[in-house]
């Protein structure tokens, strides 16, 4: 009940809000959607309390019948289990400091906001039903309902055309990735015969041996599926390839980027590997293009993270990094580092959009960094969960994120694989590089001298309480989860807390061997963390001029990589383009010059002979001729009957 | 009349079929000034289609979903030498697009109740008529009562293009009316092969009449070259975004709401369980047209600078995820192309509506002269958002069960038709997302659009029903499909056992 009552909340809120907010008024719409999302956030942590302690069992609420079509059936149900109520707990908590943080955000917006809240809570209602999907067609709701929700509200400031072009590309980029993930959905179905986890999870042994027949070859079964769900997965997480909408949602309100980076969306497909580990660990072949993705996106973002000048754009990038990290360990078959680190960056990515929202709210909406600096002084507060928050990205003891990370660089390093020391060695270097990016972003914009002109100074101001109290709360979560969860979620405690939801494989030791790595590999991510940050103090206050040096002197990479690797260039000419052409070549030649021509012609071929006709008759004969020819069509249609019959 | 298999104990096909013709009748005896006429036209088309859709209410009701064939049947010798006879029936497949039939009727007139003012009598007559053909198509079961009917929805429709389009409205009536006749010719001819070979044309017969394989293999080309034009299939859909441009509003939603179900039905209701082998081996051939149906006329709608061209392309795409379904031959496809059929009945024909809203304020189609409207008509911009959403697919919405069964159904038979049969997924969020943008986002720039007015309440009455159809289609499917399932799995058993027990086509053609 109190579980229904944290999944329900929010979509009661949002169509309140919604529907009724030109009616009953921005302030009381406003209100209706925080309750919804308070209600949320007591019930989802009080429903996974009550289940890690024991008190409840973990099992499924039935709703009803959604699909049915012969053999095809598929319910409305809430799955009750430990991955799923820590997503419910973490989601509607963060949404909830998200929500509440936005009233004092939007406070000087002009547009009535019952529609940006509605949107926030319905947002916060499909990923909910995301996590709670009992079967793979509602989690596929959930995960088009996400697509939806950040579509509308990337393009929340609809007269923007940058704001309209990024949610369009949003949607679009997210949709790619879903047809696969559909079409794995019924490759499921017609292996298993179902798509409820209830029925697949248990027969997975059995069809390990299955084929699938596909280029030409037999491929194992299990190793298609696993393949097109991590493509699913990868749209919506936005791994390497499909990364591209993810920068741009930034066009959005900040606390939309905060939901969708930290609570929502994104974490979507970590999530997918996670709930599919008992399918995806009879994929060994999928799992090492996991890893293999998860560890090259961790890199690869980082080097654009260091690059970038606008502030929400490089924890964009550093949001994309993290998630490489979690694909890495769920790569290596440790999913629940990977949850791990989903919940404890889902604390500190919340934390630091919250707070570059706090920092452009004070700079008049300014976010480039090469115009701020020096603003410690004038807003201490956000200065200080700023930090908070990138000590915890970039993995200092005792920070959360400093648990989770080390936990997956220590897990690539654990599995003695091949993929698993290209991923090691991927996290590692991501790891210096995140340090250093979290510090110069530090740097530029609350230390050193002030870039700023002087009107925009007078009036930086801290933000109001309504906004920092949240921030607060969360720089708490950034402190002590990594901490207080660590035990539970792969330290000695995981096979009673994770009670089966997660799946290891019979050979999959590497959750167990994590702490058995060698010290320097445990040391390592701290010891870089701690170059990327001095590298940084070097380069943004001891000495300021010499990233303008450096990036003359390796101007080729350093274009190459400031312009994000050129791949919405790319993308641009392999597919926007030539679509666009193929369409109007389509259109105008296909339909209307050659599909068109035909009848066309054949019509002008009919006027044409009938104008000669009438040279030698009186009388229009256009219709006769084409009763002739029906005459003629029907003399050829009766021969070929009697020559049938 | 058979009163022991009729659930409701009075010939209900017949009269709902027919009723439309008793209003048009009263309509015709009109007298009084062209206001008072017009006015009298419009209420009396009005309350007839309501009691029309009220009488369908009780097939809803009434039907056993269990059976999966046919019931209320009735029956009257008619030319009893050639055994022919006026028979009606509906069974799983049909009884629900009976039900679309008369649920769009009062919808459309109601939406044509301003936008339509001159000859309003001869409009409302001709809606009317059009009612009649569509319902007496859906129920019959003797096939020359079906071609008569599926003939007879022709007339009405031209009329409705040709006397009340825009500019091209001849043209485009021309063309709807050769290019479907064309194909019907053929159907008449497989039509008279057929009563040759089986010495009735009763519809139940023929579905157990086994044909030889030579001849299901032309009767399957006569056959799919009429009804291939009506879904319409690539490449003979292109009388589809003329007919739709140049249509009235109301014209255009029936258009795509029921007239482009006709082929599918048809395909369901002769090809498949008439020619099972020659459907079989015709099928490669079906997904091939409809995969380029689907991918092609989805990336002609992304160039499209007119809203109902737009969406009269989108029809055609999505018709193709139809046709996928229908020759998957498994329960899953069929049933995923029967409630496609259903929800793209509903939500294109509001997306015409929806065209329709702004085209009676600015009188005109072209994407380019809108932009901004969502300050202005917020409302609107909900629905609008709402019937794109189902229209690209979005889980808990209609558009989004028929098109995932017909994924499901699809992979059954191979990975690439899955796979590129459900692009539309892609290309149908990139047209539409597109489209909505220039309408709906940015700013308002230009000046008759600063004082465009939100949804009336008539307008309001117009979409309320179809908003709560395609919530409720979208997140209890299963209320719908339940109707069909019996009758498409008989369907399908009785495909799969025909082909079991007659050796290959291939082997009789050559």
């Amino acid at each position: 009940m109190l579980y229904a009552l944290a999944v329900f909340a929010p979509l009661a809120g949002a169509a309140v809000s919604g529907l009724l907010g030109r009616a009953i008024g921005d302030k009381a719409a406003m209100g209706a959607s925080i309750l919804g999302m308070v209600i949320a956030a007591i019930c989802g942590p009080l429903a996974f309390f009550t289940l890690t302690a024991g008190d409840a069992s973990a099992g499924v609420l039935d709703l009803g019948s959604w699909i049915e079509a012969g053999r095809f059936h598929v319910d409305w149900a809430l799955r009750y289990d430990t991955l799923s109520a820590v997503m419910v707990a973490m989601v509607s908590f963060v949404s909830m400091l998200i929500h509440v943080y936005s009233v004092g955000y939007m406070g000087h917006d002009a547009r009535p906001r019952y529609r940006f809240f509605s949107y926030l809570s319905l947002f916060s209602f499909a990923m909910l039903m995301l996590v709670t999907a009992n079967n793979l067609a509602q989690l596929f709701f959930g995960w088009e309902g996400v697509g939806l929700c950040s579509y509308l509200l990337i393009g929340y400031w609809y007269d923007r055309p940058s704001a309209c072009a990024a949610a369009i590309k949003a949607f679009v980029v997210n949709r790619v990735a879903d047809l696969p993930f559909a079409v794995g959905l019924a490759l499921i179905f017609f292996k298993f015969g179902s798509i409820e986890f209830a029925v697949i999870f248990p027969a997975v042994a059995q069809h390990a041996a299955d084929t699938y027949h596909l280029f030409g070859h037999n491929y194992s079964a299990i190793e298609v599926i696993g393949f097109l769900l991590f493509i699913g997965a990868m749209g919506k997480s936005a791994q390497l390839g499909f990364h591209v909408w993810l920068p741009d949602a930034m066009e959005g309100p900040t606390p939309v980027s905060a939901l969708i980076h930290a609570a929502t969306m994104v974490t979507a497909g970590v999530f997918l590997m996670a709930r599919m580990s008992p399918l995806m660990e009879y994929a060994p072949v999928a799992l090492g293009f996991v890893a293999f993705i998860g560890g090259s996106t961790a890199l690869f973002a980082a080097t654009i993270g260091c690059t970038q000048f606008d502030i929400k754009r490089v924890i964009a990038y550093s949001t994309c990094s993290q998630l490489g990290y979690m694909f890495a360990a769920a790569g290596v078959g440790v999913y629940q580092a990977s949850v791990f680190h989903l919940i404890t960056h889902a604390f500190f990515k919340a934390l630091l959009f919250l707070s570059a929202g706090s920092v452009i709210h004070a700079m008049s909406d300014e976010q480039d960094m090469r115009k701020m600096g020096g603003l410690a002084r004038h807003i201490p507060i956000t200065c200080a969960v700023m930090w908070i928050g990138n000590l915890a990205l970039a993995g200092i003891p005792p920070f959360a994120g400093y648990w989770s990370k080390d936990a997956i660089i220590s897990a690539t390093w654990a599995a003695h694989s091949g993929i698993g020391v290209y991923a090691f060695i991927c996290t590692v270097l991501a790891a210096f590089l995140t340090a250093f990016y979290s510090w110069r972003l530090l740097f530029m914009t609350f230390h050193g001298q002030s870039r700023a002109d002087h009107h925009v100074m007078e009036h930086v101001h801290e933000s109001p309480w309504v906004m920092l109290v949240p921030l607060i709360a969360l720089a708490c979560g950034a402190v002590f989860a990594g901490w207080a969860l660590d035990n539970w979620f792969i330290g000695a405690g995981w096979p009673s807390f994770w009670n089966g939801s997660i799946y290891n494989g019979q050979h999959n030791h590497v959750i167990e061997n994590l702490e058995h790595v060698p010290y320097i590999v445990e040391l390592l991510p701290l010891i870089v963390g701690l170059a990327g940050i001095a590298l940084a103090y070097v380069m943004y206050i001891a000495n300021p001029l010499l990233p303008v040096r450096m990036a003359q002197a390796f101007g080729p990479v350093y274009r190459f990589v400031f312009n994000k690797w050129y791949f919405d260039e790319l993308y641009a000419v392999i597919f926007v383009r030539p679509a666009i052409r193929l369409s109007r070549l389509l259109w105008q030649v296909g339909d209307v010059t050659i599909i068109d021509g035909v009848p066309n012609g054949l019509a002008e071929l009919t006027t044409d002979s009938s104008r000669q006709v009438v040279r030698i008759q009186t009388g229009s004969l256009a219709v006769y001729a084409f009763v002739m020819l029906i005459g003629v069509v029907v003399l050829v249609g009766v021969f070929m009957l009697t020559v049938m019959l | 009349m058979n009163a022991v298999t009729n659930a409701a104990g009075f010939p209900i096909l017949s009269l709902i079929t027919w009723l439309p013709l008793v209003g048009c009748a009263v309509i015709m005896g009109v007298r009084g000034d062209e206001e008072a006429v017009a006015s009298n036209a419009r209420w009396t088309a009005l309350w007839t289609s309501l009691i029309v859709l009220a009488l369908s209410l009780v097939l809803w009701v009434d039907f056993d979903p269990s059976d999966p064939g046919f019931q209320f049947n009735e029956h009257m010798t008619w030319l009893p030498d050639f055994k022919v006879g006026y028979s009606m029936g509906v069974d799983g497949i049909s009884v629900l697009f009976v039900l679309l039939s008369t649920l769009l009727t009062p919808i459309c007139i109601l939406s044509a109740w301003q936008a339509i003012h001159t000859r309003v009598r001869e409009f409302m007559m001709s809606f009317l008529i059009l009612e009649t053909m569509m319902v007496g198509m859906f129920c019959a079961t003797d096939f020359v009562v079906f071609y008569m009917f599926f003939e007879g929805v022709l007339i009405p429709m031209y009329l409705i293009i040709g006397v009340w389009g825009g500019p091209r409205r001849v043209y485009a009536a021309v063309k709807f009316f050769l290019y479907t006749l064309t194909g019907s010719v053929l159907m008449l001819l497989a039509l008279i092969a057929m009563w040759l070979h089986a010495g009735t044309t009763d519809i139940y017969t023929l579905m157990h009449t086994p044909f030889s394989g030579h001849m299901q293999f032309w009767l399957f080309l006569a056959l799919f070259a009429s009804f291939a034009v009506k879904v319409p299939m690539w490449p003979v859909h292109t009388w589809l975004p003329d007919a739709h441009v140049e249509a009235p509003t109301a014209g255009s939603v029936i258009l795509a709401g029921v007239l482009l179900k006709m082929g599918a039905y048809g395909f369901l209701r002769f090809s498949l369980p008439m020619l099972p082998e020659a459907s079989a081996y015709f099928a490669p051939f079906m997904f091939t047209l409809s995969v380029v149906a689907v991918i092609y006329t989805s990336l002609v709608a992304l160039a499209q600078e007119d809203m109902k061209k737009l969406i009269a392309y989108s029809s055609v795409a999505h018709m193709g995820v139809v046709t996928i379904g229908i020759f998957t031959f498994n329960v899953q496809g069929i049933s995923g192309a029967l409630f496609q059929m259903l929800s793209h009945g509903i939500v294109s024909g509001a997306l015409f509506l929806i065209v329709g809203v702004v085209y009676d304020r600015i009188h005109t189609r072209e994407i380019a002269r809108y932009g901004g409207l969502g300050d202005r008509m917020p409302a609107y911009s909900l629905i609008f958002m709402l019937f794109m959403m189902a229209s690209i697919g979005l889980p808990g919405t209609a558009g989004f069960v028929g098109e995932f069964l017909v994924i499901i159904g699809s992979l059954q038979v191979n990975f690439w038709l899955a796979l590129l049969g459900g692009m539309g997924m892609i290309l149908g969020a990139a047209y539409m997302l597109f489209l909505y943008r220039r309408i709906i986002f940015g700013r308002i720039t230009r000046d008759d659009l600063r004082n465009i007015l939100d949804l009336t309440p008539r307008e309001w009455a117009v979409f309320a029903p179809l908003i709560v159809l395609t919530l409720w289609m979208g997140i209890y499917p299963s209320s719908f499909t339940s109707y069909w399932d019996a009758t498409v799995g008989q369907m399908v058993q009785q495909h799969t056992a025909a082909l079991m027990h007659t050796t290959k086509l291939a082997g009789m053609v050559h």
